[in-house]
């Protein structure tokens, strides 16, 4: 499959700063993919390389297979929907669903009709005749979100959509996006810095850090293998420690020498990571961490939180997620242990 | 989308900046440069710094700019001292619902013309006007005391209009005080009169200087007051400038006088910018 | 003790507004004398006045021509104040602090100097003294005031918003019509109705730069020559009248537009 979008080697200065360091990405037709980052990473402002909003110092972008890299907003195939969603205030919604077909000529009846059906898409039917200042967040959203898609453009940009939004509303936003984006068929291209977020979206998940990629792929191989140390702390949480290859199969840590299958060359500084929910007490079969003296606990409902300074060294906090049930107070000295198809073997 | 203005847009944000800039060009910036080559000029002659020597040698030209400067001193001084207390009543001691309809009544009289408002001073002042005219049927004086064409007349058109500015400053400047500034300050202890002189008065001086220096500019600037409640008895700058060109259309006098009006002014200007930086950190 | 600073404070307010009414009450009254001088006694009340104003036709026309001169030159001074501020908030250009300067300076300045300096320039260019120069002075002490009010309400919001426009495909004509200006209406209006006052309530640029045709605070000028009038009066009420049903109305319009 080719794919929709090519971004090549763009990089964007802004002045001494470099906002976007040589990155290359594909975007493949009818995908949901989230760029996700901190705020610095260099995500939004690759979504407004995209857009057009931004011409970027170096680089190219193709869409479907045209060099749209110096093409103002308008004349690509791309729609933004804004963070703030930036709905004209002084026009109805049906007016603001129109307006891009207004723009390209499209007869008053049939732009209404055409408005009309992308709202009730988005579940607003009732809104046509409402000023954005009578809805709420998440009406307004669903307006921005019609407004964009009601031009049927190839690529949809969401910058930050769901940001504005409280938790609850989030959270059902997000199935509606996806819902939304597997009906029409659009690229989706969503900025976020909610990892959550993310996982829930995403068929293509990309970290972005320091303004570089710094991990690609579907969202489930972005979390389990992650390719960085960012990426395994920012896609979820991990504890990370530092160890070394001294023999095929067998790692030097601060814990003892681990058998690891691996195929990073011996001699090499490695970053190990661990999964918190793959972090168990009380099983001296498995590699062992050694002990640790309990520092904290959270209920959760579901499982517990807790976190640990192990004794073989004290700077290290370590992360767990015990059952529920698990027997385990503040102060405890307990036996720590996990299970080594679960260990990551990050090389940077 | 943090990075608001790109460089795209290309000949568009010129044409939009450049009619405005043209404008201001055309219309301010020339005219004051003609002004500036005129004022080395004498009157049907070539270059002369003569206007200039002539203002800075004859005592009735440099006068004008004492008579100026005096006058707008003390319309400064009386006005601050008038509507300081005056903006305080309205937002202390006046009902909240009601201060927007004070203010709107504060107000009320200067939208007549500018030239009627100073007529109507004229009224009031006359020989035989409101004032003298109440007076002598009081009893307190036995013939009309001459109140028109003189600098009372003068201040009392200024203070008229600079007290309802300076109330509007003042008044603006005291509703952003917090409450618990002066809350906080009795907390500690101190009275009325000291709160007022540590905490209001520093918080509100802003307030007072933006209206002085409004004053400054617009007084020093003003032809019709002086003109119609003063008369000719005792010019102000403004009147100077317009009995050249009036009277004996000499541009060059006229335009050299403008100039060092305006520098007076721009010296003002400096000084209170600097100030008022001062103040702010 | 309470008390008395309370009486004092209603003294206090009560001459302070006596002295700001003192005036305009005066000039209001004696326009209904019914003798010929506007000084007490009162002889009124007497519409004979107000009558002499409106058969007056130099007054009539003068005050058609300041209208005129108010409209056309607060309509440019918005326009070109709108798009100036357009231009500087939405675009990056070299030397902006300057040229915002540049276009702001003439706040600064007194009417008095910029008509001078105008009369000195058309005067060496030979452009004659007219309705026209006089509206090319009050655009040049409206327009920074206009900029100033717009510049200050372009916003990063409505920039979004124009990005949007632009997104869907309007063209940059179609964003500052369809869209920058609806949204920025009110700060539009106000621009337009200040720079009106403004223009209706200036003397000295319209003195210096008229001369047949004039505009209604010079006639109101020339009738101060024959001394006290109650003529003058009537015109002055007249002129108060007019500005108040202005405000009224500008009142009227935000209330509604605010409420809404």
């Amino acid at each position: 499959m080719t794919p929709l979008v090519q971004v090549k080697s763009v990089s964007q200065k802004f002045g001494a700063m470099c906002a976007l360091d040589d990155v290359s990405l594909d975007i493949a037709p009818r995908s949901y993919t989230v760029l996700l980052g901190p705020s610095g990473s260099g995500k939004t402002t690759l979504l407004s390389i995209l857009g057009g909003f931004l011409v970027p110092t170096t680089g190219q972008v193709l869409i479907e297979g045209q060099d749209c890299t110096g093409m103002p907003p308008a004349k690509r195939p791309t729609t933004t929907v804004f963070q703030d969603y930036a709905l004209f205030p002084h026009m109805t919604v049906g007016a603001n669903v129109g307006f891009g077909l207004r723009m390209r000529g499209v007869a008053s009846s049939e732009r209404d009709k055409r408005a009309q059906e992308v709202l009730k898409l988005v579940g607003l039917p009732e809104a046509f005749g409402k000023k954005p200042h009578q809805l709420s967040g998440g009406q307004r959203q669903r307006v921005a979100l019609a407004r964009a898609l009601v031009v049927e453009p190839s690529v949809l940009l969401l910058d930050e959509p769901l940001g504005a939004l409280d938790l609850k509303l989030r959270r059902q936003m997000q199935e509606e996006l996806k819902a939304i984006q597997k009906r029409v068929g659009t690229a989706f291209v969503h900025v976020t810095h909610d990892q959550e977020e993310a996982m829930a979206l995403a068929d293509h998940c990309v970290v972005m850090s320091n303004g570089r990629i710094e991990d690609e792929g579907p969202a489930e191989r972005v979390y389990s293998k992650p390719a960085s140390r960012f990426s395994a702390t920012f896609m979820g949480e991990s504890t990370i420690f530092s160890g070394r290859v001294i023999g095929s199969g067998e790692i030097e840590t601060v814990f003892g020498r681990w058998q690891l299958a691996t195929d990073v060359k011996p001699g090499s500084e490695i970053v190990l990571a661990l999964r918190p929910e793959h972090v168990v007490i009380d099983q001296k079969q498995l590699l062992p961490l050694g002990e640790g003296r309990v520092s904290d606990v959270v209920f959760q409902g579901s499982f517990k939180r807790v976190t640990a300074s192990l004794v073989k060294d004290e700077s290290l906090m370590l992360l767990a997620r015990l059952p529920a049930d698990a027997v385990v107070q503040t102060g405890d000295m307990v036996h720590f242990a996990c299970d080594p198809k679960h260990v990551l073997v990050l090389t940077r | 989308m943090t990075q608001s203005a790109n460089a795209r847009g290309g000949a568009v944000p010129w044409v939009a900046v450049g009619p405005a800039l043209l404008w201001t060009l055309a219309f301010f910036a020339a005219p004051f440069i003609a002004m500036a080559l005129v004022s080395v000029t004498v009157k049907g002659g070539g270059f002369s710094l003569a206007n200039y020597q002539q203002f800075f040698t004859d005592p009735s030209y440099y006068r004008a700019l004492f008579n100026s400067l005096e006058v707008t001193a003390i319309v400064t001084v009386i006005s601050i001292l008038l509507a300081y207390p005056f903006a305080w009543i309205l937002a202390e001691q006046i009902p909240e619902r009601w201060q927007r309809l004070a203010l709107i009544l504060a107000i009320l009289p200067f939208w007549t013309s500018y030239v009627v408002r100073s007529y109507s001073w004229l009224l009031v002042l006359a020989e035989k006007g409101v004032v003298n005219n109440t007076l002598v049927q009081l009893g307190l004086i036995a013939e009309p005391i001459q109140l028109a064409n003189t600098r009372f007349a003068t201040v009392t058109g200024f203070v008229h209009f600079f007290v309802m500015l300076l109330t509007l400053t003042i008044f603006a400047n005291l509703k952003q005080l917090s409450p618990s500034y002066r809350k906080a300050a009795a907390d500690l202890g101190a009275g009325p009169v000291r709160t007022f002189l540590h905490i209001i008065l520093p918080l509100t001086l802003p307030g007072i200087m933006v209206g002085a220096f409004l004053t400054f500019v617009l007084a020093t600037g003003d032809y019709i007051t002086p003109q119609i409640l003063g008369g000719n008895n005792e010019l102000l700058m403004p009147q100077l400038i317009m009995l050249q060109i009036g009277r004996r259309g000499d541009f060059p006098l006229a335009s050299a006088l403008s100039i060092l009006l305006m520098l007076v002014v721009t010296v003002a200007y400096l000084a209170c910018a600097r100030w008022l930086k001062i103040e702010r950190a | 003790m309470r008390s008395a600073i309370r009486l004092a404070t209603i003294i206090y307010a009560v001459l302070i507004y006596g002295f700001i009414f003192l005036p305009v009450v005066t000039l209001v009254l004696f326009s209904f004398q019914a003798t010929s001088f506007p000084i007490p006694p009162f002889s009124g009340p007497s519409l004979r006045w107000y009558q002499a104003v409106l058969g007056d036709a130099r007054l009539t026309s003068a005050l058609l021509n300041s209208l005129a001169v108010a409209v056309i030159s607060s309509a440019v001074a918005t326009l070109l104040g709108f798009l100036a501020a357009w231009g500087f908030a939405r675009f990056r250009l070299p030397a902006s602090a300057l040229m915002r300067g540049l276009i702001t300076l003439p706040l600064t300045v007194s009417y008095l100097i910029i008509g001078m300096g105008l009369l000195v320039l058309f005067n060496s260019i030979g452009f004659p003294k007219s309705l026209t120069a006089a509206g090319i002075g009050h655009v040049v002490i409206n327009l920074p005031l206009c900029f100033a009010i717009l510049y200050s309400q372009m916003g990063e919001h409505q920039a979004n918003i124009e990005r949007a426009a632009r997104d869907l495909g309007a063209k940059e004509w179609q964003v500052l019509t369809l869209v920058t200006a609806p949204m920025l209406w009110p700060a539009l209006f106000a621009s337009f109705f200040l720079s009106m006052t403004f223009s209706w309530d200036e003397f000295v640029i319209s003195f210096l730069l008229t001369r047949f045709d004039t505009t209604l605070p010079v006639e109101i000028w020339n009738l101060l020559r024959s001394g006290l009038n109650p003529k003058t009066n009537a015109v002055g009420s007249l002129v108060f009248l007019v500005s108040i049903a202005f405000v009224l109305l500008f009142e009227l319009v935000f209330f509604r537009k605010s409420r809404s």
